[in-house]
């Protein structure tokens, strides 16, 4: 049990997915920023003059990309890595997306890791081609590697100075030896020219002009376009479709059914609308008369989830974590701190809609997939074509977003056994509400934190009961739910110190689909964590900032509970770093009017520290956020411009959550359709976001997702700070919060 | 039926299209310009926006028939080559994260600042808000926007 308490993505992938773990062979997903040594080594050497970079006789040099761009900036971070260690002109280089080949690459871009995972193999891998070009020129002179070095994009020995482009020397350099490339002599980073210094994205030109090409725009010869009527209530099926008005839709081409599809991707199945283009797809569906057999989760709604909440938190929970006897401790105390928080499910809302095309051959297949997992969108186009995986070219596009969303591979399945049917290249398009209605959310939790601060100020107890409607019990590989499958990670290292921590879980059942949404459990556990904390903080009448830093205590390293080996500890003295900076940026302790307050938070996830102070103001029931300022030690900063625009990014993310809508599901489905009733934060709303980054020599790790979880926390502890001279000091424990909760 | 409208600059006749399909999926899936994109279908997000006679207009729920005779611009047309000062600023200011809202965030900007060559952030926000940043790039298209109309940004 205890493996499944944290599974990471990677292992998820190689375990679950019922049935569907043959496709998945070879999987490989750094999950987490700490490479895995085991891993590296089952591949063979690879020319790095060919995989991961390309230099043309006439000096063109083009640097490979395996990670997907869903706009966190990689296909600039990751050429980076390598160009530095290459000695490139950066203005030289272009960028292509790598094609899908286990056998070289990892492909799998999630958990924010893909930073921290390529930065020792890219450096190395730039390192051996260097060293590759050198010894060319080297062996052309005759003279020994050692005198000759590589600069901005040639070599170069002597004096006077002799050179050869890089260029001229990649033929020669291809057929040599391959370094090893644990040996292979890296940068002092003191010699970096690249890594380090703001670099403009190497995208930005394309998705200013229109010309970028998402998985959306894909448009190979023949294209036909199709979507597909799924049922509303989760796990429905089709009992019955008449396609007689659909077909009378000037455009249709053919309507037909498609099969669920547990195998590899969970799909609904459902019934499919091919036509000329996307808009008669969308009529003929609309024309569409089907007949639904809802199945037994027509009667699930969130105020049934919300009464298996209740009741499952009136018993005690299985024990995830037991140190001292937090129970006794709470007994004992004269006086205890309680909350029950609340988060709902959330929806991923990409900004380009689920969509892949897909034209199948007798003898191949070609798809054009906007993916986080380009290889299991081959697996399953694969299993639905019935072609082994390497008759499939998959084309890894642009994405309008990810959010962990596009890591599933539902979408590229159904297009996939449409353009079976249909024997030509068709696009499968979600509209707005197919996505919203199809998604696989975060989960929705519920949580009952008790807490005792004693005399003297320590924490004598912390326990944190959780329920929720986890990840891994949606995927587990028995098919069925099991208890103790909650998602806890960093929720239950607490940073806090204490002799009495117990943290307890019980499952709730809910047939909504759930996975990996931005930041996935610690969007919960930083605002229950960094909440509760900030309500023991004002119970025993602290400041929250000095009361966090008091109970972190010395700077120590604490395992990330769950986190497995090679998972590096949650090192307190850098979430003290980045609390401190935060607050120093912020104007700590500085006096406000009436009416407004200062709120803060820490969180460690992804290996990465992150804090932020919000600034807020509430007067007459109305909040305005009047800036964010955010500290981040994300280790060495590969691109600090990059790493600026993902903490804005994430802010803004974790605002949209914290600040508007709900997914709720009533009769067995999502409520929530478009962007009228799932709204999203809009530049009226959006506060000046500060970023300030720890300058540091550690290794590089995530950025994409570790700023979501701080920033509920800390606006809800800025509300509570705003409204100190209120009637009714105002704790906000549920989220989104809502008009009446600031009456 | 057909119908005649001045696409970027050059006379654009359809025929054979239905007069209710709205002007996205004809610029999209039958011409084949999928600089303009979509994103919700009922004029919630601005990702499809188009200039119609000048006037920023979604075009997810503008009939095609509607357009007859007008003068449409889309993000292919703003620039032969990119370097439109509303583009120039984008790029300086590494506004795109995913990029898919900004074509529509970009057309948006642009008809604004022809009205209002030095807009206020209040101006700013109204005629921004009908564009959704799911990756939350607000920020940076309000500085790109003072960029490109050579005003100091008025926020940090």
């Amino acid at each position: 049990m205890a493996t499944l308490l944290s599974v990471d993505r990677r292992t998820f992938l190689k375990t679950s997915a019922a049935g569907g773990a043959a496709l998945l062979i070879g999987f490989h997903l750094p999950a987490r920023a700490s490479s895995d040594p085991a891993q590296e080594q089952e591949k063979p050497p690879i020319n790095p003059l060919n995989a991961w970079v390309k230099i043309t006789p006439d000096n063109h040099v083009t640097l490979i990309l395996a990670k997907s761009e869903m706009g966190q900036g990689i296909m600039t971070a990751l050429p980076m890595i390598l160009a530095e260690e290459l000695c490139l002109d950066w203005k030289q280089v272009t960028i292509e997306q790598a094609p899908t080949n286990p056998k070289i690459y990892d492909h799998g871009t999630g958990g924010s890791g893909s930073v921290g995972g390529s930065w020792l193999p890219l450096r190395q891998a730039g390192a051996a081609a260097r060293e590759m070009l050198i010894a060319a020129a080297a062996k052309k002179w005759e003279v020994g590697a050692d005198t000759c070095k590589a600069q901005n994009g040639f070599v170069v020995h002597g004096h006077p100075e002799r050179s050869y482009s890089y260029g001229e020397l990649v033929a020669d350099a291809a057929l040599l030896p391959i370094p090893n490339f644990k040996e292979v002599p890296l940068k002092n980073s003191r010699d970096f020219t690249i890594l380090g210094h703001d670099t403009h994205r190497v995208d930005a030109a394309s998705k200013a002009d229109g010309t970028a090409i998402f998985g959306i725009d894909a448009r190979p010869a023949g294209l036909l376009y199709a979507v597909i009527a799924r049922c509303p209530v989760f796990y429905g099926k089709v009992a019955s479709f008449d396609a007689t008005k659909a077909k009378a839709v000037p455009g249709v081409r053919e309507v037909f059914q498609i099969e669920v599809s547990g195998r590899g991707a969970s799909t609904t199945g459902g019934v499919a609308v091919v036509a000329e283009n996307s808009w008669a797809a969308i009529q003929g569906r609309k024309a569409l008369e089907v007949k639904w057999d809802e199945g037994a989760a027509a009667n699930e709604s969130s105020g049934e989830l919300r009464t298996q909440f209740v009741a499952n938190a009136a018993k005690p929970g299985g024990v995830i974590r037991n140190e001292g006897d937090a129970d006794s401790a709470l007994a004992a105390a004269p006086k205890k701190v309680e909350a029950i928080y609340e988060l709902p499910f959330a929806a991923h809302v990409c900004m380009e809609p689920m969509n892949c095309t897909v034209h199948i051959q007798a003898d191949r297949a070609e798809a054009w997939v906007p993916t986080q997992a380009p290889q299991w969108a081959q697996g399953v186009i694969a299993e639905a074509a019935k072609l082994p995986p390497e008759k499939v070219i998959v084309h890894t596009t642009l994405m309008g977003g990810g959010f962990g969303r596009r890591y599933q591979a539902d979408f590229a399945m159904e297009a996939a056994q449409v353009a079976k049917t249909a024997g030509k290249p068709v696009m499968v398009l979600w509209t707005r509400e197919d996505d919203m209605h199809h998604d696989f959310y975060r989960p929705a939790s519920y949580h009952k934190c008790q807490g005792v601060v004693d005399a003297a100020g320590n924490l004598a107890a912390w326990k944190h009961f959780q329920t929720s409607t986890s990840i891994a019990a949606k995927w587990s590989p028995k098919g069925e739910e099991d208890n103790g499958q909650g998602e806890f990670g960093t929720g239950a290292t607490v940073p806090y110190k204490s002799p009495n921590i117990r943290i307890e879980y019980t499952l709730a059942h809910s047939s909504a689909p759930r996975a990996w949404w931005r930041s996935v459990e610690h969007s919960s556990s930083g605002f229950v964590v960094e909440s509760f904390v900030d309500e023991l903080a004002a119970a025993a009448g602290e400041d929250p900032l000095k009361f966090r830093v008091k109970l972190i205590g010395e700077s120590r390293n604490i395992p990330q509970f769950g986190g497995g080996p090679g998972a590096p500890p949650l090192d307190t003295g850098r979430l003290k770093g980045v609390l401190q900076l935060a607050a120093e940026k912020a104007g700590w302790g500085k006096p406000l009017p009436d009416g407004e307050g200062r709120g803060i938070a820490g969180f460690f996830s992804f290996d990465t520290y992150t804090s932020t102070v919000a600034e807020v103001s509430v007067r007459q029931g109305k909040l305005k956020i009047k800036r964010l300022v955010c500290a981040v030690d994300c280790g060495r900063v590969v691109n600090p411009n990059g790493v600026r625009a993902q903490v804005e990014s994430a802010a803004i993310y974790a605002l949209t959550a914290t600040l508007k809508d709900a997914i709720t599901v009533e009769r067995g489905r999502i409520v929530q359709s478009n962007f009228n009733d799932y709204h999203m934060m809009r530049m009226n709303e959006a506060p000046p976001i500060e970023v300030h980054l720890v300058a540091s020599e550690e290794k590089p790790t995530g950025i994409g997702e570790p700023t979501v979880p701080v920033i509920a926390p800390s606006l809800c502890n800025a509300i509570f700070s705003a409204t100190r001279s209120s009637k009714k000091q105002l704790r906000i424990r549920r989220l989104p919060i809502r008009a009446e909760d600031l009456a | 039926m057909a119908i005649t409208f001045i696409l970027n600059g050059k006379s654009q006749t359809l025929t054979d299209v239905s007069p209710d399909m709205p002007l996205l999926w004809v610029l999209r899936d039958v011409l084949n310009m999928t600089g303009t994109k979509f994103g919700c279908g009922m004029a919630l997000c601005g990702a499809c926006t188009v200039h119609i006679n000048g006037e920023a207009t979604r075009s997810c729920i503008t009939p095609v028939s509607s357009v007859s005779g007008k003068k449409i611009t889309t993000i292919e047309g703003l620039s032969a080559d990119g370097t439109h000062p509303v583009q120039v600023a984008w790029i300086a200011e590494d506004v795109p994260q995913c990029g898919y809202c900004q074509s529509g965030q970009i057309m948006s900007a642009v008809a604004l600042l022809a009205k209002k060559p030095k807009p206020t952030d209040a101006d700013i926000d109204d005629a921004m808000s009908g564009n959704i940043c799911r990756c939350g790039t607000y920020q940076r298209i309000r500085k790109a926007i003072h960029r490109a109309a050579g005003s100091p940004a008025e926020k940090a």
